[in-house]
């Protein structure tokens, strides 16, 4: 099967499940943003995406994203750290035009995975996991309320959301590239949209956390 | 003007390839800026040989920049500071006086150590030679006007086909991926109608020999083009991508 | 000394030249040569040594053939040779331009561009074959440059008044050797060829007087290996690198030549060295090797040195700069001798003259030993942009090395714009000469065949720019294996050949004797240092301009270097594994033979003609003076035995049919 073993099999799952988050992302923010306007508003969304077949499906769809795009990573920088050879360099220096995120997709991607732990446990965990297993969810309201009532909840958000914006950075011109839809012009056409997509899409989440925590802290 | 620097050279020093290596580093007096990098590696080599000492061992042959053959690393750079330049290329004025160069090998797994700083590029003509041709035997090929090929086109198969097969690439990737090499040579064919009636078969070849051969996997970083002494552009590395996928989607 | 040796010279020389009249010779050899069935190729065995132009695309054709091929190269890779390195482009008579090319034109520039000194059926054949080779490597992906209609491009060439040559960019035989060594790789793929990289051929054996086989050392292991076949292929290229310092590749060397010279084959027309025109000067004495500027660069920037020899003087003593000299005071000396060409003359003489002028004070760098190539009148003509386009990868490269930009606007005097200019001066560039072979591209060792620059045949005294790419190719594609095939039809009975054979015991042995005691002068000196000096010797006394003591002192010196090389020089290291400099030791002692070669046969020829300039023998205004009624023929060395004595001279007089013997004429 092409898709795990060839190189650039390999890299399209990375793409086609990147871009997938990244789509994710964008309605999480969209949604998020309902909470901006009318809380209740964001109850009904809650409610809607609880544990009904199709929020189901949609959250095991999501995971196994997830999951592959994490197994994945770690599996191609396995083989890319054995492709380097034993001996490193003594001295590397990093081309101009290269990005700093490129080279450290890892390390932001298990920034971003500490985060995504932190942050099921603040939702997830009290919202759809209970109604799985029967119980009582607690409100998207309240939710909200218990996590960003904490201030120091704040930065732990921003430096994840930072974390996530310098992976998307390239990592949305880069699945473009894998996917064999980029050329000369395209590159950098892919960089500008993905450097505005990231910064939007990061941006609304931040300006949600700070008024979360505005609301519900101060 | 020219003028003379003086330094400290860091080489790696290997006997041989299952020999373990180490740095040594040597004072490199009174060099004329307008010596090329080699030259000055040919002068401390003649002292060393003076010394009754083993020069140090290096690939290098047409010193014009263009066979491809010379590969060292240089402070930290594939082919040393200077862009769109092999190593035979550059010249001691892009260095200072009293500074220390380190000269490494190529560094993957895929090119192992001969001795010194010369290595195996083998897996690039392996490469090869799963698929980087066009099928047919010679004297049988028709008037070569009889196919016209927009310039466009011809041009850009020029550029990818420019490519001297010297592993700066592999050696630049920090994953060791040989994919803009590969690229190159996929492009190159895949614009021109001659390479057309293989190039499904031709990519799934020469891919999957990479992979075998144990380079690395392409993640974008660009330092491989921003290193490649020719200029070799990123495009084909996202062609490369195309020419697979739609030859295994059509499979 | 001529008259005895016409008189006493044994063995006649067949040239095996076809009958009829020119340009049907080709065809009819074909028509009536005899083949191998493909049944039968596939028990003959072929040692192809070299991987460029020549050699690879030998190797690569004979296996699409069906023979069994072993292909040897000294690089890490086929891909190497330096038949990539050359810029300019590849002639072909297709006449796209419809500017009067034909095969004829181009067969009769070429043998007029090599002096009348070259065999004009081969050249005939040459010119023949240069139109398939186009159509070969357009069928092999080349990406030659197009027109915007989508046809291929032609530009014109040093010597060439027709728009012939075919290019991509400034890397044409880059590209030409990617084909071929594209075609290579899908034959060692397909299982015909065997690659034997950086392996270097010592020795070639020969088995009841035909070469069967050679002695290789790995120069990974540095151990000698044996190979054997029906038939040795030699492509090892041109002996440039005798003179130290060459626009050839470091690795370049003439030993595989030499081993096939001291085994019987005949070495031809020695003393025929190009010097090309447009090198970077030399600028220090730890220079290692000497980089070319494209010919093409002839084509829009003209060649001059200061008309006053007072502003010479203060170019050499550094005070100006040549962009501070104006229009009038400069000398277009090229434009002013040879008004017809101009710029555009061949290599000899455009070497010539930038060495007549420098010799007499002109030279424009501190060594004295320069001249300037200026695009200020093409950047004012056409613009900058255009110019940049045509030459900015050369202007970067010379920036590079230079620290100069010939693109850079330097000054203005009275409205007009000058340029810096590049400083070119002549180098070693191409041999000529080469090992004899007949028509059949067959040495005077049977079975022994010498292909590409590493023969003798079609370049004459001289050669015109973009036709080395040619000959290359056409040898190895067109040429070699059909002809090799007359040779091998009666051997189809012959078995493989067993390597434990006597004969090659005897050549393991006398070339392990030979590494044995290179390794044990234990002496003071390097090989570069007396490779250096071998090359000051030749440059010196064997280089542009030769005379008869010149000559003989070349003669004295380079016994003196030989008695060097074999009591001071010192290797480090030992014979196991990889070990440089033994193998440059190797080179080394070649080269010195070499040099002997080139001087007996530069003195031996007592006229001037192409990249052969004897001083004594030149016209009043300084032009190369022919003396066709006694040295209109081939000289042939002999080895006789050992490398201190003397070769013989053996002729190959030429019969010129096609094309009338005159003097070579650029100036109108």
């Amino acid at each position: 099967m092409w898709l795990t073993n060839s190189s650039v099999g390999r890299k399209v799952v990375m793409s086609v499940t990147g871009l997938f988050l990244i789509l994710f992302l964008t309605f999480h923010a969209l949604m998020n943003a309902v909470a901006l306007i009318s809380l209740d508003a964001y109850e009904a969304v809650c409610e809607f995406l609880g544990a009904n077949w199709y929020a189901l499906l949609g959250t095991a769809v999501l995971a196994g994203g997830f999951v592959i795009h994490i197994i994945y990573a770690l599996w191609l920088t396995l083989q890319n750290r054995k492709a380097r050879g034993d001996d490193r360099y003594e001295v590397s220096a990093r081309p101009k035009t290269v990005e700093w995120a490129s080279q450290n997709m890892l390390v932001l991607g298990l920034i971003v995975l500490c985060f995504l732990f932190l942050h099921l446990y603040h939702f997830w965990a009290k919202m759809q996991l209970p109604e799985i297993l029967g119980d009582f969810p607690m409100s998207g309201k309240n939710a909200l309320a218990t996590t960003f009532g904490q201030w120091w909840i704040l930065p732990i958000y921003l430096i994840g959301f930072l974390a996530i914006w310098f992976h998307i950075t390239h990592g949305f011109w880069s699945a473009f590239q894998s996917l064999g839809a980029a050329n000369e012009k395209w590159i950098e056409r892919f960089k500008c949209i993905g450097w505005w997509w990231a910064t939007i899409v990061m941006g609304l989440f931040a300006i949600e956390a700070c008024y979360f925590t505005w609301f519900f802290a101060l | 003007m020219e003028k003379n620097i003086s330094f400290k050279l860091k080489v790696w020093r290997q006997a041989g390839p299952k020999e373990k290596g180490q740095f040594v580093t040597y004072d490199v007096n009174d060099i004329p800026t307008d010596t090329s990098f080699l030259e000055m590696l040919d002068i401390v080599n003649e002292q060393l040989i003076e010394k009754g000492e083993e020069p140090i061992v290096f690939d290098h042959d047409c010193r014009e920049g263009i066979c491809g053959m010379c590969s060292l690393y240089v402070n930290g750079h594939p082919h040393g500071p200077a862009t769109g330049a092999t190593t035979c290329q550059l010249y001691m004025r892009r260095f200072h006086d009293g500074e220390t160069i380190t000269v490494e090998p190529w560094r993957s797994a895929a090119f192992p150590v001969i001795k010194d700083l010369m290595v195996n590029r083998n897996a690039f003509d392996q490469i090869q030679q799963a698929g980087g041709y066009v099928s047919f035997n010679t004297g049988g090929a028709q008037d070569a006007n009889a196919i016209p090929i927009s310039k466009v086109a011809a041009d850009e198969a020029m550029d990818s086909a420019s490519c001297i097969g010297c592993g700066a690439c592999v050696a630049a990737c920090k994953n060791g991926s040989a994919m803009l090499f590969v690229s190159a040579k996929v492009s190159q064919f895949a614009l021109l109608p001659q390479g057309r009636a293989e190039a499904k078969k031709r990519v799934k070849a020469m891919l999957s020999k990479m992979d075998e051969l144990g380079f690395g996997n392409c993640t974008n970083t660009g330092a491989c083009a921003a290193e490649c002494p020719k200029n070799i552009k990123l495009s084909n590395i996202s062609r490369l991508n195309r020419e697979f996928v739609c030859a295994k989607c059509s499979d | 000394m001529e008259e005895t040796i016409i008189k006493t010279a044994q063995p006649v020389i067949d040239s095996k030249i076809p009958e009829g009249p020119i340009a049907e010779k080709w065809t009819n050899y074909k028509a009536h040569q005899k083949l191998v069935n493909p049944a039968n190729k596939r028990r003959l065995d072929i040692i192809v040594v070299g991987t460029g132009l020549a050699g690879a695309s030998a190797a690569a054709t004979l296996g699409e053939m069906g023979f069994n091929v072993l292909n040897f190269c000294i690089q890490d890779s086929p891909r190497r040779a330096h038949s990539i390195a050359a810029q300019g482009g590849i002639n072909a008579a297709k006449n796209y331009q419809n500017d009067g090319d034909s095969v004829y034109r181009l067969f009769y520039d070429t043998v007029k561009g090599g002096d009348y000194r070259a065999r004009e059926a081969n050249v005939y054949r040459l010119a023949e074959v240069s139109n398939n080779i186009i159509d070969q490597c357009v069928a092999q992906g080349v990406p030659f440059a197009r027109e915007y209609g989508g046809l291929l491009a032609n530009r014109s060439f040093g010597g060439a008044q027709v728009s012939r040559t075919f290019y991509a960019k400034g890397q044409t035989g880059q590209q030409l050797l990617l084909g071929a060594y594209s075609s290579l790789n899908r034959q060692i793929h397909a299982g015909k060829v065997k690659s034997y990289n950086r392996y270097e051929m010592h020795d070639v054996v020969i088995v009841d007087g035909r070469a069967r086989g050679i002695i290789a050392k790995n120069l990974v292991t540095g151990k000698l290996e044996r190979f054997a076949a029906h038939a040795v292929v030699i492509a090892t290229g041109g002996y440039g690198n005798t003179y130290f310092l060459s626009t050839n590749a470091m690795g370049c060397n003439c030993s595989a030549a030499m081993a096939c010279y001291r085994k019987g084959a005949m070495f031809a027309n020695p003393a025929y060295v190009q010097i090309h025109p447009t090198c970077i000067p030399v600028h220090g004495d730890k220079q290692s090797k000497l980089t070319l500027m494209s010919e093409s660069l002839r084509n829009d920037g003209r060649i001059w040195v200061p008309k006053d020899i007072e502003d010479a003087k203060r170019l050499q003593a550094g005070e100006i700069k040549g962009s501070d000299i104006p229009e009038e005071k400069r000398d277009y000396y090229l434009e002013r001798r040879y008004p017809a060409f101009g710029n555009l003359v061949p290599r000899d003489v455009a070497s010539r003259a930038a060495k007549e002028r420098c010799d007499k004070g002109f030279g424009v760098n501190n060594t004295g030993l320069a001249v300037f190539l200026d695009f200020s009148e093409a950047i004012n003509r056409l613009g900058i942009d255009v110019i940049r386009q045509r030459y900015g990868n050369l202007f970067d490269m010379y920036e590079e090395i230079t620290d100069v930009n010939p693109g850079e606007l330097a000054n203005e005097i009275n409205g007009e714009k000058y340029y810096n200019p590049m400083m070119i001066f002549p180098a070693i560039h191409y041999t000529m000469g080469g090992i004899w072979v007949d028509y059949e591209l067959q040495t005077s060792v049977k079975g022994l065949f010498a292909i590409g620059e590493c023969n003798f045949s079609d370049h004459g005294a001289n050669r015109l720019g973009a036709s080395a790419l040619m000959q290359g190719l056409a040898d190895g594609y067109f040429v070699l294996p059909y002809t090799i095939q007359n040779y091998l039809s009666d051997q189809i009975t012959v078995p493989h050949f067993s390597t434990d054979l006597p004969e090659f015991d005897e050549a393991e042995k006398r070339v392990q004797a030979n590494l044995d005691n290179l390794m044990s002068i234990g002496g003071k000196r390097s090989v570069d240092s007396i490779h250096k000096e071998l090359g000051h010797i030749m440059w010196e006394y064997v280089g542009m301009g030769r005379t008869k003591e010149g000559l003989e002192t070349a003669l004295a010196k380079l016994k003196e270097l030989r008695h060097e090389f074999e009591t001071n020089l010192f290797i480090p290291g030992t014979q196991e594994g990889m070990n440089v400099e033994l193998d440059k030791a190797f080179r080394l002692r070649d080269f010195i033979t070499m040099g002997e070669l080139i001087a007996h046969d530069a003195l031996n020829r007592n006229e001037s003609c192409g990249g052969h300039f004897r001083e004594e023998y030149q016209t009043e205004e300084g032009e190369a003076k022919r003396d066709d009624d006694n040295y209109f023929y081939v000289a042939c060395w002999k080895y006789n035995g050992d490398d201190e004595t003397a070769p013989t001279l053996i002729k190959e007089p030429l019969h010129y049919e096609a094309i009338k013997v005159q003097t070579r004429n650029y100036k109108n």
